[in-house]
């Protein structure tokens, strides 16, 4: 990769910062959820649930990281955040909707 | 990206490696200095005596010190002395007005006798512990940048584990004396054995604030009650209102064998006493936090501040806490004696080399391709420059520390400010002298005069407090000794290093064609 910094065109520094940017906020917000999916399921007191989901959370932050910069493209690495994303999003919200009835 | 992944990984591990490496270096070595921070403080405050004397005595001297001088205090905080903190330490707060916390003060005590010590004013070792993770900033910020530099090193560990993937067969391989690969083969090699230290400081690091970065579960569970959680998750901080009535405290040091036989072979840390002196007073004795390897906050045994009945053991740690406990108390080493603190000092020592030889392999590879030229780029000057001054000028900054803690006049005002002061002034000076002189130029002038100043402590120690050699030969006091002897042998290998670096690099002109072009396949 290094050896087209020379003749980098725009487009590659823009799809490098795309990564960049998908990697460190939708990489948090993967983390985020993955915790607060971890902590609605786990069949422990809560305060243990919080800690673990907590604790977990970033190594699903650090495969993101990993993920973004090692697809093809960086379309894909927005979409393979998202898509997981939104799925823990909605485990959440069944599950939140479990413990609430 | 289309290289494929171990490509990809390697271009990760080299970025996030650059951007935060120079902040990731002055983390870990502050960090590594931190695990023998009481020694430090110990060596810079020298009016502090080391003896050995029993809790009880210390604790009935602290009591009678505080009713003297600490009326009216909603809280008490004593700090009995150990074979590292050598000083007894008190703390007191008064009650705050309606949703404010209360003014805090400390006095550091004799455990001898009691009285007030007039110990020079320094931050000692904690000033290296506290910037290791707040850097200097206003809360919260600094403990939200070095948990970024810390996610940003779990990335570059595993990028690069990936990366270098005959992590064994590479291992046995150093080429010494051949430039670039001897930076990469120790990089590797400083990487590889201590791999099992590195994931685990930086996984804890990231632990230990999870509820300030990662809080969306606490959220999500407790909605905007997280006093709740704090609670649950650290059981002492609950306590009863005052009530108004005045009554007599209890006599303390009773209570230390009562809290010990709760914990077999357990030394007591820390006493709280909330609310002296009135009718609903209660004392917490907490457990020594170097008694076992998983930290436990609530391990506290609760006693009722009048009467001296025991009221609350607290409850073993669930699974989870003791997880996070472990990481908490991995990386903090309390638990450590002399020699695993030693062996903690030198993984931490090795990190930093790590990401120092990390650093050093960038702009090495970068500059080969403009050694024929001679034109350095304005971009591999700046790595350049920020190189010499994160590591030569880091160490530069450390001994100024040491140096302006015996040469301040001890009646300064506000003298540890200057003393961190210093600190940041040298760092400062050695940036511009780094941009002012030629490369190799600065390294060579910083790393020497920074052996020079560290190898120089012992003389500097014994000048400036004439009991030295009474110290350690007739109080056997060896941490100041043994403080002296690593600064000594700290300056004998920034010594070597200068000198290493002042001497012309033997560039064979021959071999240097095919060397690049093995290096370009190899080096990423």
């Amino acid at each position: 990769m290094k050896s087209k910094v020379a003749t980098n065109p725009s487009s590659y520094r823009l799809a490098v910062t795309s990564r960049v940017l998908a990697a460190v906020f939708g990489g948090y917000l993967l983390a985020a959820l993955s915790s607060v999916c971890m902590t609605l399921l786990l069949p422990m007191p809560r305060a243990d649930a919080v800690v673990s989901g907590m604790m977990t959370s970033f190594l699903f932050y650090l495969v993101a990281v990993l993920w973004c910069f090692a697809c093809r493209t960086a379309w894909q690495a927005w979409l393979g955040l998202l898509l997981p994303a939104l799925g823990l999003a909605a485990i959440s919200a069944w599950a939140h909707g479990m413990n609430l009835s | 990206m289309k290289e494929g992944f171990r490509q990809s990984m390697a271009w990760l591990h080299t970025w996030a490696g650059l951007v935060f490496g120079w902040l990731l270096l002055a983390i870990f070595l502050t960090g590594t200095l931190a695990y023998f921070k009481d020694e430090i403080s110990h060596w810079m405050q020298p009016e502090v005596p080391s003896r050995s004397v029993s809790n009880e005595t210390s604790l009935i001297l602290a009591q009678s010190y505080l009713q003297q001088h600490a009326q009216g205090a909603s809280r008490w905080f004593i700090n009995l002395p150990d074979a590292r903190e050598p000083g007894l330490s008190v703390m007191w707060q008064f009650p705050g007005k309606p949703g404010e916390r209360g003014a805090f003060t400390q006095k550091l005590l004799d455990p001898a006798t009691g009285a007030e010590l007039q110990a020079r004013d320094t931050r000692g070792g904690e000033f290296f512990y506290r910037f290791h993770f707040q850097l200097q900033m206003p809360h919260p910020w600094g403990r939200w940048l070095s948990t970024a530099a810390a996610m940003l090193m779990f990335v570059a560990l595993i990028s690069g584990i990936i990366t270098h993937k005959k992590i064994f067969k590479d291992f046995f391989t150093f080429r010494p004396r051949k430039g670039q690969r001897s930076w990469l083969d120790g990089h590797n090699a400083v990487g590889v054995l201590v791999l099992p230290f590195h994931l685990m400081i930086t996984y804890s690091s990231l632990v230990i604030f999870m509820s300030m970065v990662m809080p969306a579960s606490i959220l999500a569970t407790y909605g905007n009650d997280t006093r709740a959680y704090f609670n649950e998750v650290f059981p002492a901080s609950k306590t009863a209102p005052a009530a108004g009535k005045p009554a007599h405290l209890v006599q303390l040091e009773p209570l230390l064998e009562q809290a010990r036989e709760q914990w077999p072979g357990g030394r007591v840390g820390r006493i709280t006493v909330n609310n002296p002196g009135d009718a609903n007073a209660s004392v917490n004795v907490m457990r020594h936090g170097g008694d076992q390897v998983v930290r436990d906050f609530g391990n506290v045994v609760t006693f009722d501040g009048v009467s001296g009945k025991l009221l609350q053991v607290s409850p073993p740690q669930s699974t989870a806490l003791a997880i996070n406990g472990s990481f908490y108390g991995l990386h903090m080493g309390l638990f450590a004696g002399p020699l695993l603190r030693w062996l903690y000092f030198i993984c931490g020592l090795a990190a930093t080399a790590m990401i120092g030889t990390g650093l050093v392999i960038w702009l090495g590879k970068r500059q080969l391709k403009h050694a024929k030229s001679g034109v350095t780029p304005f971009e591999l000057r700046l790595v350049e420059v920020l190189n010499i001054a994160s590591m030569s000028g880091l160490v530069l900054a450390v001994a100024a520390f040491f140096w302006a803690n015996r040469l301040l006049p001890v009646s300064l005002a506000e003298r540890a400010d200057w003393e961190v002061n210093s600190f940041f002034i040298v760092w400062g000076l050695s940036l511009l002298h780094a941009a002012l002189r030629r490369g190799r130029k600065a390294w060579v002038e910083q790393l020497g005069l920074a052996a020079l100043m560290l190898a120089s402590v012992p003389l500097l120690d014994a000048l400036t407090m004439p009991d030295v050699l009474d110290g350690f030969l007739v109080h056997g006091d060896w941490v100041r000794a043994g403080f002296d002897l690593t600064c000594l042998a700290a300056g004998l290998f920034l010594a070597w290093g200068a000198w290493k670096m002042s001497r012309p690099v033997a560039q064979p002109a021959v071999a240097a064609r095919s060397r690049r072009a093995a290096l370009e396949t190899e080096v990423n």
